[in-house]
C-alpha cells in the first residue's frame, strides 16, 4: 500500500471529512496562504512603490460607504496606501514571521528535546531546568524588552531593516521550550519500550535510534503544537508591531496597521483598523481551529469511542 | 427464598463509533446469602463488565441491553439513580483492582472513609462515624487506625492500601461485595493474605462475595461456587471443588490443564492453542468452536446454552445433551 | 517539603541574579547619562569631570558592584525624563498596574472556574458546546484588538464608558486607588475586562480538560461506586485535583499578563507601569527602562516562587513525605 493509499485511510482522513468545521478552516487558510504567497499578482496595487502613494488619498472609506471610491476597494490608509493590498502584504509577512519563527523553535526544541530525553543525565537536567526558566518568564515580555534594547540601540531606521529576522529569531528563541518538552516526554515514554531495547543490542547507534525509531513517533505532538505555536507567534508579531516594536509603518504588517489607525476611530476612520484586525482574526482563528481539530483527532482517548 | 442476587440473561453492548458490539450475551448466574461466587476468565471475557453491571456502572459508551439484576428481589438495572445510589457502597459494596489509582490522592483516608458513611446515614456525627472507621480498620488488622485516619493515599503500601480498601467496603455492612481482580496489582505474598482477610471477613458477616478474577489458584482458595466466562458468556457453572477437579466445557479442561500445577516437572505447560476472539470477531456457533478439540459440525452452526454436564455442573457444550433447564440455577 | 523550598528559593535567586546582571549591561549600552543629565550647553571638560564623577570610568565589575548594591537598597537609578528617582516613578505608578491585575483576576477566577467546571460535567449540553466554540474566538483575538473594539463600541458609539485615564482617584497613603469612586469603578471596567479577554477563554478550557481527564480516573469510579452524591464527586473529588495543575499554570499565566498590561494600557492610556514602559522605550529613558525590568522580574519570579510554594503546601504527596 502506497503512502497516499494509507493515508486515505487513516483515521486522521476519515475524522477530518467528517468534520466540517476543519474543513472550512483548511479551506481559508489555504486560501489566505495562497493569497499571501501570490500577493504582488493579487494585490492591485504594491503598497512598497511610493510612487504609487499619493498623501492625497489618504483616509478614503472604503468602496461601500458613501465617499469611498472603487480603485481603492476597502479604502486607504493614513499614508494613502490601498488598504486591500497593504494588507495581504501586510498578512504575508505576519505570516512569513510566524512560519520562520515556529520552524526555529520546532527544530531547536525537538534536538533539544530528543537528546536530553534519549541520553538523560546532566544534559538533560540543565536543558530542562533551563527551559522552566524560560517558561516562567512571558516570551512576549522578552520579545518587547529585546526590541525596545535593539531599537535604542541601532535607532528606528536600522531597526525596520532587519525587523522580520530579528522578529524570527526573538520569538523563535523564547518558544523552544515548549517543543523540547513535549518531545521529551514522548522520547522518555518511546525509550522503555521493546524495540528500542532491541535496536540498542542490533547495534544501532544512538543518534540513528534517535532520529529513524523515536522521531516518528512524536510526530503527532509536534504536529498539534505546531499551529498552536503558529497562531501564537502571528498574534505575538501583531502585538508587538502594535506597540511599534515590530515592523516598521513603511513595511506594515497587519499589526502595525492597526495601529496607524488606532488614533484615527476617534475621528471615524474604522477601517484601518477594523479591517487589519477582521483579517488577523481570521487568521489566526483558523489556524486554532484546525489545530483544535487535529488535538482531537491524536487524542489517545478518543479511541475509547 | 429470594436469592441475593439473580442474575438474568443479562446482555450489555458498546455504541462504539464503528458500530455496536456485545460484550455479555446473556450471563445468567444467582447468588445466596453469603455465599461466594467466583467469576473467571480472561482479560476481555467480559467478567468485569459484567460485575460493575450489577451496580450499573459500566463506562460509556457501554450500557445494559437488556436483562435483569435482581438485588433481593428488585431489579437494579430498571430503578432510579437515586435509588441506585443509595445502594452502592451500602448494601453493595465493591473492590477494584488497583488500590493506588482508587483513592483519592489528595484526600485523607479518614474523608474517604466518613465520607460513605455520612453519605448513607446523614444524621451520624462525626465521632460516631470516625469510631466505625476506625472499627473496621481494626477489623482488617490496620495498626495504630488512629493516626491512619488523618495519613494520605501515598502514604501507605500496596497491601495496606488494599486492606483500606476492604475496610471502605465493610463499613455499612453490606449484603454483598463485589471484588474486582483484587489482588492482581499487589505482590503475591499480599494476595495470599488479603484472600485470606476477605474470606474471613465473609465468613464471619455472612456477606456474599463475587470475587472476578483470571486467577484461578486465587478462585480455587476461596469461592464455594464457579462461573467460567469466555467471549461475553458463561461457559460453565457448578461447585469450585467440582469444576475445577472435574471440568466439563472443554475451555474449563484447557484452563486447568494449562495451570503449572497441571504440567509435571520439566514438561512443557499445556497451552489452549489460538486466542480469544475480540467483541468484535466473535464466530458463529459456539464461540469456543476455533481452538475447542473435540469440535463437531454443529458445533459451527448452533450456539449451545448451559446444560447439565456429567457430574451436574452446567457447561455450554453440544457435547452433552440440550435439556430445558433453568439457566440460573446452580 | 523543606528540602523542596529551599531549592526553590535557591533557583528563585540566582535567577534575579541573572535579571541583575541582563539589567546592568542594558544600563550600559543605552543611552548616554552625562549627556541626559547635563544638557548639551555644558564644555567638554565638564562633562569628562561628571563622568569621573558618575564613576562611569571605574572598571564594569566595580560599576556593577555599585550597580547591585544601589538596586538592593532600592536605588535604581534616576529617570532621564522625569529627572526624579526611577524607584519613586515606579512606586507611583504601579498601583495603576496592580489594581489593574487585580480586577482582571478576579474576573477570571469569578467566571473561569464555574463555567470550566461546568462544561467538564455537561460537556454535550448546548450551553458548554458555545462555550467551547465562543472561547476559541476569544483566544484568537489579541488582547489589543479587543481593547480597540471596546473602546469603539463602548466610548465612541454608544458613549457610555470612559475611554482613557482612570478617573477619579482616592489617595489611600501613597496609593491612589480607583476602586472607591464610581468613575473610577467605570473608568477600570473596559480596561479589566479587555485584560482578561484572553486568559478567560483560556482558563475555562483549561478546567475543563483538566477536570474532564481527572473524571475518567480509576479513584473517580471508586467514588461513584460508594453512592456518594453528584455534588461529593464533582466539587470535592474531582474538583482538587483539577485545581492543583491549573494552580501551576495561573502562576505562569501571571507573567504573561504582565506583558499584556502593556498593550492594555497602551489603548486605554491607563497611567500605570505598562504606559510608562512605553514612553520610556519611545524616550530612551534608559534607568527607567532598567528599573521597569528589574521591578517587573522580581514580581515575575517571586510570583512563580509563590505559586510553587503554594502548589508544594497544597499537594499533600509533596508535602508529605511518602512513608513506604
Amino acid at each position: 500500500m502506497n503512502r497516499l493509499d494509507k493515508f486515505r485511510e487513516s483515521f486522521l482522513w476519515y475524522s477530518f471529512k467528517r468534520d466540517k468545521v476543519a474543513i472550512a478552516s483548511l479551506i481559508v487558510l489555504m486560501v489566505l496562504f495562497l493569497a499571501a504567497i501570490f500577493a504582488p499578482l493579487i494585490a492591485p496595487y504594491n503598497p512598497y512603490d511610493p510612487e504609487m502613494i499619493d498623501i492625497m488619498n489618504s483616509e478614503i472609506p472604503p468602496a461601500w460607504e458613501e465617499e469611498g471610491v472603487a480603485e481603492f476597494l476597502l479604502g486607504t490608509d493614513s499614508q494613502g496606501r490601498d488598504m486591500l493590498s497593504t494588507m495581504i502584504y501586510g498578512m504575508r509577512i505576519s505570516i512569513i514571521i510566524g512560519l520562520g519563527a515556529v520552524a526555529l523553535q520546532a527544530i531547536l526544541g525537538v534536538l533539544i528535546g530528543l537528546f536530553a530525553g534519549y541520553h538523560g543525565g546532566r544534559l538533560d537536567a540543565f536543558f530542562m531546568r533551563a527551559a522552566d526558566v524560560q517558561l516562567s518568564f512571558s516570551y512576549l515580555m522578552v520579545a518587547i524588552f529585546m526590541s525596545a534594547i535593539l531599537q535604542a540601540v541601532v535607532g528606528v531606521a536600522k531597526f525596520g531593516e532587519i525587523a522580520i529576522p530579528f522578529l524570527v529569531l526573538v520569538i523563535g528563541l523564547s518558544q523552544w521550550p515548549q517543543y523540547a518538552r513535549t518531545v521529551r516526554a514522548s522520547v522518555l515514554a518511546e525509550r522503555k519500550k521493546e524495540y528500542v531495547e532491541a535496536a540498542r543490542v542490533a547495534g544501532f547507534t544512538s543518534s540513528r535510534i534517535i532520529l529513524d525509531q523515536i522521531f516518528p513517533n512524536t510526530l503527532s505532538p509536534i504536529l498539534v503544537l505546531s499551529t498552536i505555536q503558529v497562531a501564537n507567534a502571528v498574534m505575538s508579531e501583531a502585538a508587538l508591531s502594535f506597540l511599534g516594536l515590530g515592523m516598521p509603518i513603511d513595511r506594515p504588517s497587519l499589526g502595525s496597521l492597526i495601529n496607524s489607525g488606532f488614533e484615527l476611530i476617534f475621528s471615524g476612520a474604522w477601517w484601518i483598523t477594523a479591517l487589519p484586525g477582521l483579517l488577523l482574526v481570521i487568521l489566526v482563528l483558523s489556524i486554532n481551529m484546525l489545530g483544535d481539530f487535529l488535538r482531537d483527532v491524536f487524542n489517545p482517548k478518543l479511541y475509547k469511542g | 427464598m429470594t436469592s441475593l442476587l439473580e442474575v438474568k440473561d443479562l446482555v450489555i453492548k458498546f455504541a462504539l463509533r464503528s458500530g455496536e458490539v456485545t460484550a455479555t450475551n446473556g450471563v445468567s448466574f444467582t447468588l445466596e446469602k453469603g455465599e461466594r461466587l467466583g467469576l473467571v476468565g480472561e482479560s476481555g471475557a467480559g467478567k468485569s463488565v459484567t460485575g460493575f453491571s450489577i451496580i450499573n456502572l459500566i463506562s460509556k459508551p457501554g450500557y445494559i441491553a437488556s436483562g435483569e439484576v435482581n438485588f433481593l428481589g428488585e431489579n437494579l438495572a430498571r430503578v432510579s439513580d437515586e435509588r441506585i445510589r443509595s445502594i452502592r457502597g451500602n448494601r453493595i459494596s465493591m473492590i477494584f483492582q488497583d488500590p493506588m489509582m482508587t483513592l483519592n490522592p489528595v484526600l485523607t483516608i479518614g474523608t474517604q472513609m466518613t465520607e460513605t458513611l455520612h453519605q448513607h446515614n446523614p444524621k451520624m456525627s462525626k465521632e460516631e462515624a470516625r469510631n466505625i472507621a476506625l472499627n473496621k480498620l481494626r477489623k482488617v488488622h490496620i495498626p495504630s487506625p488512629e493516626k491512619r485516619l488523618d495519613q494520605y493515599p501515598h502514604e501507605f503500601s500496596g497491601g495496606m492500601r488494599q486492606r483500606i480498601i476492604i475496610a471502605i467496603a465493610l463499613l455499612t455492612d453490606p449484603e454483598l461485595i463485589i471484588a474486582d481482580e483484587p489482588t492482581t496489582a499487589l505482590d503475591v505474598t499480599i494476595q495470599a493474605e488479603i484472600m485470606d482477610l476477605l474470606m474471613e471477613l465473609c465468613e464471619t458477616d455472612d456477606m456474599g462475595l463475587i470475587l472476578i478474577t483470571h486467577d484461578l489458584a486465587v478462585v480455587a482458595q476461596v469461592t464455594q461456587n464457579i462461573a467460567v466466562m469466555y467471549a461475553g458468556s458463561v461457559v460453565e457453572k457448578g461447585p469450585t471443588a467440582q469444576v475445577v477437579a472435574d471440568p466439563q466445557h472443554p475451555y474449563t479442561q484447557g484452563l486447568i490443564a494449562a495451570l503449572p500445577q497441571s504440567s509435571g516437572h520439566g514438561e512443557r505447560l499445556n497451552q489452549i492453542p489460538g486466542m480469544m476472539p475480540t467483541l468484535k470477531n466473535i464466530p458463529p456457533g459456539c464461540s469456543f468452536n476455533p481452538r475447542c478439540p473435540h469440535v463437531m459440525d454443529v458445533c459451527r452452526r448452533q450456539n449451545p446454552g448451559l446444560r447439565p454436564g456429567k457430574n451436574g455442573s452446567l457447561a455450554a457444550c453440544h457435547l452433552y445433551p440440550a435439556e430445558l433447564v433453568n439457566p440460573s440455577a446452580v | 517539603m523543606i528540602a523542596f523550598m529551599i531549592r526553590r528559593l535557591f533557583q528563585a535567586l540566582i535567577v534575579i541574579f541573572i535579571i541583575s546582571v541582563i539589567g546592568f549591561a542594558i544600563k550600559q549600552s543605552v543611552g548616554d547619562p552625562v549627556r541626559e543629565l547635563t544638557g548639551i550647553s555644558v564644555s567638554e571638560e565638564e562633562r569628562d569631570e561628571f563622568r569621573e564623577k558618575l564613576g562611569l570610568n571605574d572598571p564594569w565589575f566595580v560599576q556593577y558592584g555599585r550597580f547591585f548594591g544601589d538596586a538592593i537598597q532600592g536605588d535604581l537609578g534616576t529617570s532621564f525624563f522625569y529627572k526624579r528617582p526611577a524607584t519613586e516613578v515606579i512606586l507611583e505608578k504601579a498601583p495603576a498596574t496592580l489594581e489593574l491585575v487585580l480586577v482582571s483576576s478576579l474576573i477570571i477566577l469569578f467566571f473561569s472556574v464555574p463555567l470550566g467546571v461546568f462544561s467538564a460535567i455537561k460537556p454535550d449540553s448546548l450551553f458548554s458546546r458555545a462555550l467551547m466554540g465562543s472561547s476559541i474566538v476569544g483566544v484568537s483575538i489579541p488582547v489589543f484588538l479587543t481593547a480597540i473594539m471596546m473602546v469603539y463600541l463602548f466610548s465612541i458609539k454608544l458613549g457610555w464608558l470612559p475611554s482613557f485615564g482612570r478617573g477619579e482617584l482616592v489617595m489611600l497613603g501613597g496609593w491612589g486607588t480607583g476602586l472607591l469612586t464610581v468613575d473610577g469603578w467605570l473608568h477600570i471596567l473596559m480596561p479589566s475586562i479587555a485584560l482578561s479577554s484572553i486568559m478567560l477563554p483560556l482558563f475555562i478550557r483549561l478546567i475543563r480538560s483538566e477536570m474532564m481527564e481527572v473524571l475518567e480516573s480509576e479513584y473517580i469510579k471508586y467514588a461513584w461506586a460508594k453512592g456518594l452524591s453528584h455534588r461529593r464527586v464533582w466539587f470535592v473529588h474531582a474538583f482538587k485535583n483539577t485545581l492543583l495543575p491549573v494552580i501551576t499554570v495561573g502562576g505562569v499565566q501571571l507573567g504573561v499578563t504582565i506583558a499584556f498590561t502593556i498593550l492594555t494600557e497602551t489603548v486605554f492610556q491607563w497611567q500605570g507601569l505598562g504606559f510608562m514602559f512605553m514612553e520610556a522605550v519611545e524616550r530612551s529613558d534608559a534607568p527607567l527602562l532598567v528599573a521597569y525590568l528589574m521591578f517587573v522580574g522580581i514580581v515575575m519570579v517571586g510570583v512563580n516562587t509563590i505559586v510553587d510554594l503554594i502548589y508544594g503546601l497544597v499537594n499533600p504527596t509533596i508535602r508529605i513525605a511518602g512513608v513506604k
